[in-house]
């Protein structure tokens, strides 16, 4: 089957259910974590792992393979669900996020978990390391692409500016940056903080061809990741934060807070209950 | 011509000579990024801000910026040339002792209102004053000058992002557009256009006029108070080495390139202060 | 050991030569320079080897994120900018993106300590060593030479690790031949000089000065011993120890602030294993200004007859508690 096929958008839509369900049951484990944002990365973060990028769990080093940084770090219990789920690592090191002694990092670790290509959680750093990979994959003639995603918030750190304008001037097409865009940060909505928009001007201001989505549509993801433009590419992603979770959807404090048993309960009933 | 512009015109002659006579004096410096915001500076020391040389830390004062410190220089002649301190302390540029350091430093000179020199940072400084200025209900205006090369500097982007998002409508910017920075041109480094682009989608209002025309100066400052409630960045298009033709357009001249050529450009300066001594008083060829 | 009689020359052109030496014979060696490499010499490399040179521009904090992404896809990349900006502007990216996860990037700096001298306080980079020294898995050196410093950059090149190397922006004197390349080692300090009256522990730039302090002191009859301690971490301790055990004093000097960089390093080591008096030389936890370097030195205290001095009370105070 084709990437777009209805066939491959459906299997990835109850691929991302599950990993939501995972994602819930790792930071409940933990009684720590950051849900909400895990959530709305978890249709992208589902879509590069188990349809567009090239990657071989048998061989995490593998010199050719795709590259994915989470540079929104804190996002993490979704990346490593589907790392596991990929077959990176078992699925019991889910139980034990954060814990010492595991594999399994508060943020992504490069050095502790197998298949995280690079370690974040420094907010405004990861394109700049996505850039360096792709200048490097273009240096060495390789074919990987580079993948980071963004959060919104992670657009006030300037670091991202100077990546972005970097990325421009070395026309890297092999680079695509997505965009979390939910709309809320830590300390209240985007627009209350420090405002975004125009995001997609900006992005085009600073040389990159810009394509907006909804971030939990997987025919609009897919098509968007796999088009091919003459420079660095962005997705800006429309999502909500928490999604798939009613009590969780665009609610600011669930930002780094760990359901409870009754909590998580009525998420998985929710999440089990959607077609 | 108008009394008032060349009244400006006058002092930026002054102030070009000063500029290559103490950078050559201490072989030492920056000329070629000094010379390009000269007319910028003349214009704001000599027209527009509200200041009082006797009384530098007047509160209602217009505050000034130098976010591309390393242009001190032409600071430190503005500074001298409206009375903060006397120009012999011109002569006395990067010494132990003197009050005059590499970059302008805000405990040692009497006028400068902010430390400068690391680029990228004095943005974020201005927009600190004008945010103090709001919550002050005071009046007054802060004016920063950036350097090209500068915003490259992700720090400039944050600044930009809280200029606009607070409605900073008396922070006036002037981007000293040379087109050249330390290691070539703005195309060979990072290309960053279209800058008015990046500035408008920013938040910002945005103005593009000739640097080193006094009147377009001075009429983007009028625009620019007129105009409430966003941040202003004038984009002013100006030659690197300004004044001095060995100098104008070189990328080396970010520093300095021959002692000799820099003192055979003296003779030809201190003609052109000459020329408006009725409004110099005297022209100072020190 | 030979001093060699050739011009001054400043550490960071060895840094500039030493990268396109590498450059030339390892395909894997990429310089990301942060728009001043005419200054930090990268513009060497640039002009000779231009697919593998990435400038930029004025973004420190992108420039270390950017060689982290390039050292993690096997090749090996070298970040030139000033000792100020890479060290304190970038000082998180530094720790985060290289340092904790063992990046194979090469942090080579310019102007370091007072030598940007009257540039002044925003340029000068004295701190850095201090900063880069409190980050684990960081190796911090500053070579005292031209040829130190071409050593130090091809052992760095070889390293499998972070590295920071801290060059002079002024001309450095020649205290070693090209024999020691091959001899050079990281972490492994050099006695320069034998003496058992008291024990002078040097690095960059003030190796020469620590030399010139010797010979004043040979004068009126105090034999120093000298140490170039070229790598600030991992620090020689053992040479350390033996220098206190066989003199019973011991000086330190650095072109940086006494706080945390080679004296509170150097004392550490004391406190522990060999306690004697000590004396730091260094500035004393002060912003210096603008002014040329060699004035700064002497208004700071850092001069050689600041060394002298230092020399003297410690052995004073060790001949007292006697």
């Amino acid at each position: 089957m084709t990437a777009v096929d209805p066939a491959n958008v459906d299997r990835l839509r109850t691929i991302a259910r599950e990993l939501r369900k995972r994602v819930l049951r790792m930071i409940h484990a933990a009684k720590s974590g950051h849900p909400g944002g895990s959530l709305s990365a978890a249709d992208v973060v589902t879509v590069l792992y188990f349809s567009v990028m090239r990657i071989d769990p048998e061989d995490p080093d593998w010199a050719e393979r795709d590259r994915f940084i989470l540079s929104k770090g804190h996002a993490c219990p979704a990346l490593y669900c589907a790392l596991a789920m990929r077959g990176y690592f078992g699925l019991e090191h889910l139980k034990h996020l954060r814990e010492i002694g595991g594999i399994l990092q508060g943020h992504p670790d490069m050095r502790k978990t197998p298949g995280i290509d690079y370690t974040s959680g420094s907010l405004g750093q990861g394109l700049s390391v996505g850039v360096g990979m792709a200048m490097a994959g273009r240096l060495t003639k390789r074919e990987y692409r580079v993948f980071v995603l963004l959060g919104d918030g992670e657009l006030d750190e300037g670091q991202i500016w100077e990546a972005a304008m970097c990325a421009s001037k070395y026309r890297l097409r092999n680079l695509t940056a997505i965009i979390d865009y939910n709309h809320l940060q830590l300390d209240g909505g985007t627009e209350e903080i420090m405002p975004l928009e125009p995001l997609a001007a900006k992005w085009n201001a600073f040389g990159w061809e810009v394509i907006e989505i909804d971030g939990h549509e997987m025919l609009q993801i897919l098509e968007a990741l796999q088009r091919e433009t003459n420079g660095p590419k962005l997705i800006v992603a429309q999502t909500i934060k928490g999604k798939g979770v009613s009590y969780m959807e665009n609610v600011c404090d669930w930002h780094g807070r760990a359901p409870n048993d009754e909590e998580l309960t009525l998420a998985l009933t929710e999440l089990g209950a959607q077609v | 011509m108008e009394q008032g512009i060349r009244r400006t015109i006058a002092y930026a002659a002054q102030m070009r000579y000063d500029v290559v006579r103490m950078i050559e004096n201490v072989k030492s410096g920056h000329p070629g990024g000094s010379l390009s915001c000269v007319d910028i500076l003349a214009c704001l020391y000599f027209d527009v801000m509200r200041i009082c040389p006797d009384e530098p830390d007047w509160p209602g004062r217009d505050r000034f910026v130098l976010s591309k410190g390393h242009a001190a220089p032409a600071l430190y002649a503005a500074l001298a040339r409206r009375g903060y301190f006397p120009a012999t302390e011109l002569g006395k540029l990067r010494q132990i002792g003197g009050i005059l350091e590499g970059h302008p430093d805000h405990n040692h000179t009497p006028g400068v209102d902010a430390t400068t020199g690391c680029l990228g940072e004095g943005l974020s400084i201005g927009i600190g004053m004008a945010l103090a200025a709001r919550l002050d209900h005071a009046d007054y205006y802060v004016y920063v000058v950036l350097g090209d090369g500068e915003t490259n500097e992700g720090q400039i982007w944050e600044a930009a992002q809280v200029g606009a998002h607070y409605g900073l409508g008396h922070l006036v910017v002037f981007l000293d557009l040379n087109n050249l920075q330390f290691d070539g041109t703005l195309d060979e480094v990072l290309r960053p256009w279209d800058l008015s682009a990046k500035w408008k989608t920013f938040g910002w209002d945005v103005q593009d006029i000739d640097g080193h025309d006094h009147r377009q100066i001075l009429r983007a400052v009028s625009k620019a108070k007129n105009r409430k409630n966003r941040p202003h960045m004038v984009i002013c298009q100006t030659t690197k080495g300004k004044g001095a033709p060995v100098m104008e357009n070189q990328c080396a001249w970010h520093s300095i390139v021959n002692l000799q050529q820099m003192n055979d450009c003296l003779p030809k300066l201190a003609q052109e202060i000459r020329r408006y001594e009725d409004i110099l008083n005297a022209a100072d060829v020190w | 050991m030979k001093v060699a009689n050739r011009a001054p020359i400043a550490t960071r052109d060895g840094f500039g030569q030493a990268l396109c030496e590498i450059g030339a014979t390892d395909e894997r060696i990429v310089c990301v320079e942060a728009d001043i490499s005419k200054s930090t010499r990268s513009c060497l490399f640039a002009q000779h080897f231009p697919s593998r040179f990435f400038n930029v521009g004025v973004a420190e904090q992108n420039a270390i994120g950017v060689a982290a992404g390039i050292a993690s896809c096997g090749l090996i990349p070298f970040v030139s900018t000033y000792a100020v900006f890479a060290s304190m502007r970038a000082c998180e990216q530094v720790r985060t993106t290289v340092a904790y996860p063992r990046a194979n990037v090469k942090i080579c700096v310019s102007h370091g300590g007072l030598t940007p001298g009257n540039d002044g306080v925003t340029h000068q980079g004295t701190e850095d060593m201090g900063l880069m020294r409190t980050i684990p898995n960081m190796v911090v050196i500053m070579p005292c030479d031209f040829t130190q410093m071409r050593a130090a950059v091809f052992a760095a090149a070889k390293y499998d690790g972070p590295v920071y190397i801290r060059g002079t922006r002024d001309a450095m004197p020649h205290l070693y031949d090209e024999e020691i390349t091959d001899r050079y080692t990281i972490g492994r300090a050099i006695r320069l000089k034998d003496g058992g009256d008291v024990a002078i522990v040097a690095i960059g730039d003030m190796v020469s000065h620590a030399l010139r302090a010797a010979r004043e002191l040979a004068g009126s009859g105090l034999e120093a011993m000298v140490i170039d301690m070229h790598t600030l971490k991992p620090l020689d301790e053992n040479i350390v120890v033996q220098a206190a055990l066989q003199t019973g004093a011991v000086v330190t000097v650095e072109d940086h602030n006494i706080l945390n960089g080679l004296g509170s390093a150097v004392a550490e080591v004391l406190a522990e294993r060999a306690p004697v008096p000590m004396r730091r030389i260094g500035l004393r936890d002060t912003f210096a200004e603008s002014g040329p370097y060699p004035a700064l030195l002497a208004k700071y205290g850092l001069a050689v007859a600041d060394i002298v001095d230092a020399a003297r009370a410690v052995v004073g105070r060790k001949e007292r508690s006697k």
